[in-house]
């Protein structure tokens, strides 16, 4: 198992949960990224301010990361575009049609001990799992 | 405004989160789906550090009337499962293992200026219209825009 990094990843881990835990405690919200998204793709009244800001906010962090953290984006591995198409449209459809992504069930969800977020989260890293074995097992020449 | 502001703030940190722990690496996320390879475990304590804390937040909501800038908790509900909930995490799931970038740190890496990112993250814009019509087409457009007013959603 090499790479692995714990305590950075479990520094990062506090820093989503107490993230997610403002926008409860004082927004009464739930910070599911891909709602945040949609809600700003298609809007709706009432939803379309603090999801900007939100966004805004992650863009103003991605910069940060950038010039203090540049190694955030050693991506590592970064697939054709054409793959990378598909993967998009499969993200952006998949976590609407499943109300939620890593954060809003994974993160979220599961805290809240959803039975619908554990079951979404045990299906989204068994398919992950799934095509990762496909792509880097079966078939690795062809990429 | 102090809403827009407490939004703002949260998702600076929830992008030095994600950066922090690697999740803005798909060779980190592919690492740790790679069960069959050389496992990395990392993200599992990205998830463990992120639920640790949520999951008291999450309680002390419960002992509060109303969150502290607004007037009342906007949080799902539900608790069926169906077909919907588990194709949909299936498909996100593919995705996500076959790029190695979830919805929030695409987002966040979008300031990396990279392209491929900017590629993902335009195919996923594309994704969300591409529910939003399908969902439109069946439901006459009332019920899914009428649904995403109520805490009925997940995320």
């Amino acid at each position: 198992m090499h790479n692995f990094t714990p305590i950075p990843s479990l520094a990062g881990g506090i820093l989503i949960g107490l993230s997610a835990s403002a926008i409860l405690l004082m927004n009464g919200k739930v910070a599911g990224i891909s709602g945040i998204v949609d809600g700003i793709l298609r809007p709706v009244k009432g939803e379309t301010l603090w999801k900007s800001c939100f966004v805004a906010g992650l863009l103003a962090g991605g910069v940060l990361l950038k010039i203090f953290l540049p190694n955030a984006y050693d991506f590592g591995v970064v697939r054709p575009y054409s793959m990378l198409v598909v993967a998009g449209l499969l993200v952006g459809f998949g976590t609407r049609l499943g109300n939620g992504c890593t954060s809003g069930h994974g993160v979220c969800g599961i805290s809240r001990l959803s039975p619908r977020s554990m079951v979404a989260t045990a299906t989204f890293i068994a398919t992950g799992a799934i095509v990762v074995y496909l792509v880097n097992h079966v078939m690795p020449g062809s990429l | 405004m102090k809403t827009a502001l407490t939004s703002f703030i949260s998702g600076i940190v929830f992008a030095l989160g994600l950066g922090i722990s690697g999740m803005t690496r798909p060779i980190k996320v592919i690492g740790f789906l790679d069960f069959f390879g050389s496992w990395d475990a990392s993200l599992a304590f990205v998830m463990l550090g992120a639920i640790g804390v949520y999951f008291i937040a999450s309680r002390l909501s419960r002992t509060m009337r109303s969150p502290i800038l607004a007037s009342g908790f906007s949080i799902p509900k539900r608790t069926d499962l169906d077909a919907r909930l588990i194709a949909g995490a299936a498909l996100f799931g593919a995705g996500w293992g076959l790029s190695g970038f979830c919805p929030g740190p695409a987002v966040t890496a979008l300031a990396s200026g990279a392209t491929p990112v900017t590629a993902f993250v335009a195919a996923m814009a594309a994704g969300i219209y591409l529910h939003g019509w399908t969902a439109t087409s069946k439901t006459s457009g009332s019920r899914e825009r009428a649904g995403a007013l109520q805490p009925t959603t997940d995320a």
